[in-house]
């Protein structure tokens, strides 16, 4: 049986990628990807100590994630389409109307 | 409809007179603001009226007592109410207001007619009316402080009631200051009162009073609250040390020195120590200090009243001095004679004002008594009546002002008595004298003024009427109260003696048998040495006249000449001893010098001024740094976040480790 510390390196491993894509990617859907990598990487981590303790609540718990993701994608890449239209560029860094 | 049953009318009808000429005085015609300010006044003094038939109708004993109409104020064991009270007392102080007020009113209807500020005259003299009438009604101290500061709200509207001339408004805002003094110490002596008795409600507080231990009382509590509530009645009433504000508030118009400033208000003082009689019964100390400092009061205003050249200070000075009488007579125990004098004050003071005021209107505004004479042919009416008035102040037998002052100056008794006794008569003759100066420098004599200049007229008979019902009330208000050896019954005393002296019998025996006793001494004096002192005091005001007759008929250069050998003198009193002078150097300097280079400068404008600015300059300076973090770049936002977690995680394992 492959101990538990391996799915968490694993998990752990993913989380880095997503947040070191997050913060230094510009395109929108890669970010959007990274995002996805990181929900993806705690899912895992919620499995893995589930299975551990022998108790249902870390899958239940995936559940909803998958499925707050699925919301989030759906709306996001809405978002993403529109900025597209009106930006002409998929670029984050000109997505700054909103600052002071 | 029994009014005994529905006593908040009468102080409710000027209440809404006040407000109707306040709210809608400018829309409607003048004739309205008239009906509604005489009318609700009328009405006042109708219900007192009817109040006083069923008074006399169903006995006193049924009449008598509070009828409480809700609760005002209600925390832990404080309990007041709005109450309102009727016995005999309250009916003697309910006419005076009331009477006077309303000839008052209708008096302003003539004097008035001419001022822009007509409507709104009306509505502050009604107003004043409704917190006089509450404070005389009032069935305990905190209504009836109410009332007191309600008056002072409203003499303080009135004394300014010329807002465009400084002197008025600094005349408004000084008889404010002063009285704030006096109100002090009432206020004190209702936190004491509640501390000692827990309840502020009169018939509670005096039969607690009545009834404490003599042990307990002398602790001094009773004197100390009868001290503090004679501080009130001080400021109110323009005693000594507190009597400056009142010669300033003639700035305000002459009907209003007549109602507020000599028949109504000042009075409150000496009805509120009368109406206090068991505490200060009970507390001799506090008893002896308000008979000295009435005699004193008197004496000291009527020197200062000699050598006046204002009509109405004069006049000003001589109310003091009469206030003075009125506490004098309380403070040796014979309150009825107190209150007595204050009824029959109110009568020919007011006259006395209300005459000056028909004297200026015909002078066309001139005050300057230097610049009046021979206005007797001119102006009869204002003549005869202020005649009366004059005889009243003076003493004259058979006037009023000659029982009431007699009354007082008979009850004096105790081992210094002489001496109180002395000085007293000796200022019933300084009050006939500067009387009759006044009367002699504005009527007799040459005219001192440009008579082709000035177009001296009567006034017109709105204003009469009033001067003539005071002067008959002036002449005979005195009878009610006629000693028993002219033949007369002592009316005043009798129907007052419920109120100061209730049941002599069973208190006899009781350990604060020494204001019965007090109580006493005005019955059982002597009917000749009352003759003999009734001579002695109408000899003395005699030899005033005459000296006035002497100096301002027969030689008119002789005051000059005086004042000229008696330089120093004169210069001391037509200076009003140089009290406010003194007030200005000792107080008020000092305290504006405080006030502008420590509490405005240094507190106000450095600590205060300083922290708040403070403060929000260091909001924004930080927010002008903090700013700088909200660039807009969301990877920015996502970096910082990463950062916290890092940090937060970081801290978490250091923690747990």
């Amino acid at each position: 049986m492959v101990p538990v510390s391996y799915y968490l390196m694993l998990s752990a491993a993913l989380f880095g990628l997503g947040v070191v894509g997050f913060v230094f990617k510009r395109n929108i859907i890669t970010l959007f990807m990274c995002i996805e990598l990181m929900l993806n990487a705690v899912n895992l981590a919620f499995v893995a100590f589930s299975r551990m303790l022998g108790q249902l609540d870390g899958q239940v718990f995936v559940f909803f994630v998958i499925v707050v993701a699925a919301a989030e994608a759906a709306v996001g890449l809405a978002i993403v389409i529109l900025i597209a239209r009106n930006r002409k560029s998929l670029n984050v860094e000109r997505v700054d109307s909103l600052k002071l | 409809m029994p009014v005994f049953t529905y006593l908040w009318i009468i102080p409710l009808l000027p209440l809404l007179g006040a407000g109707l000429n306040g709210v809608f005085g400018r829309h409607w015609p003048r004739r309205a603001t008239n009906v509604v300010a005489i009318g609700s006044t009328g009405l006042a003094l109708l219900a007192t009226l009817e109040l006083v038939r069923e008074f006399v109708h169903f006995g006193a004993d049924q009449l008598s007592g509070s009828q409480s109409y809700f609760t005002w104020i209600a925390a832990g064991t404080f309990r007041a109410d709005f109450a309102l009270r009727v016995d005999q007392l309250t009916i003697v102080m309910l006419l005076v207001v009331t009477l006077v007020g309303w000839l008052i009113h209708i008096y302003s209807i003539g004097y008035m007619a001419e001022d822009a500020g007509y409507v709104r005259f009306f509505s502050y003299m009604n107003l004043f009316m409704f917190f006089m009438l509450i404070l005389v009604l009032a069935s305990n101290y905190l209504l009836m402080f109410v009332g007191w500061e309600g008056v002072g709200l409203s003499s303080y509207l009135l004394i300014g009631f010329f807002f465009r001339k400084p002197a008025a408004t600094n005349a408004g805002n000084k008889a404010f200051w002063v009285n704030r003094i006096g109100d002090f110490g009432f206020l004190i002596a209702l936190f004491l009162m509640f501390r000692t008795f827990s309840s502020l409600d009169f018939s509670t507080v005096f039969s607690q009073a009545a009834s404490m231990p003599l042990e307990l009382s002398g602790h001094g509590v009773l004197t100390a609250i009868a001290l503090l509530l004679f501080v009130g009645a001080v400021g109110k009433s323009a005693q000594l040390p507190l009597y400056v504000w009142l010669p300033d508030a003639m700035e305000g118009p002459t009907p209003v020195s007549a109602l507020i400033h000599a028949a109504t208000m000042v009075t409150a003082g000496v009805y509120m120590v009368a109406r206090s009689h068991v505490i200060f019964s009970l507390a001799p100390v506090a008893m002896t200090v308000v008979a000295v400092i009435g005699l004193l009061t008197a004496f000291f205003a009527a020197t200062i009243a000699l050598v006046q050249n204002d009509i109405k200070k004069v006049l000003a000075y001589s109310t003091i001095s009469q206030l003075g009488y009125m506490f004098l007579g309380c403070g040796v125990g014979a309150f009825s004679a107190g209150i007595f004098h204050l009824m029959t004050h109110s009568f020919f003071k007011g006259l006395l004002f209300l005459g000056a005021g028909s004297v200026i209107h015909a002078m066309s505004g001139e005050q300057d008594l230097r610049k009046m004479g021979g206005l007797r042919k001119k102006i009869p009416w204002t003549y005869w009546t202020m005649l009366m008035a004059t005889l009243a102040i003076a003493g004259a037998p058979g006037f009023s002002g000659f029982f009431s002052k007699d009354a007082i100056l008979n009850s004096i008794g105790g081992p210094n008595g002489l001496y109180l006794w002395l000085l007293g008569v000796l200022t019933a003759g300084l009050t006939a004298f500067y009387m009759f100066r006044l009367f002699f420098l504005t009527f007799h004599g040459q005219p001192r003024f440009d008579e082709h200049k000035v177009h001296v007229h009567e006034s017109p008979k709105n204003m009469l009427v009033p001067l003539v019902v005071l002067a008959v009330l002036s002449v005979v208000g005195g009878l009610w109260a006629a000693p028993e050896l002219f033949g007369g019954e002592n009316y005043f005393s009798r129907f007052l003696s419920p109120v100061f002296s209730p049941d002599l019998g069973s208190a006899a025996g009781s350990p604060n048998a020494f204001w019965f006793a007090i109580g006493r001494a005005e019955a059982v004096l002597n009917h000749q040495l009352t003759l003999d002192f009734m001579a002695i005091t109408t000899a003395v005001a005699l030899v005033g006249f005459l000296i006035s007759w002497w100096f301002y008929l027969r030689k008119p250069d002789a005051p000059k000449r005086l004042a000229a050998s008696l330089s120093g003198p004169y210069r001391l009193l037509s200076g009003k001893y140089f009290v406010d002078e003194l007030y200005a150097a000792v107080i008020v300097r000092p305290l504006v010098w405080i006030s502008t280079n420590l509490f405005w400068h240094v507190v106000d404008e450095e600590a205060i001024d300083g922290t708040v600015n403070g403060v929000a300059e260091g909001a924004q300076e930080s927010g002008g740094v903090l700013r700088r973090i909200y660039s807009g770049n969301t990877r920015s936002y996502a970096g910082w976040v990463v950062l916290g977690a890092v940090v937060l995680i970081t801290f978490l394992i250091w923690m747990a480790r």
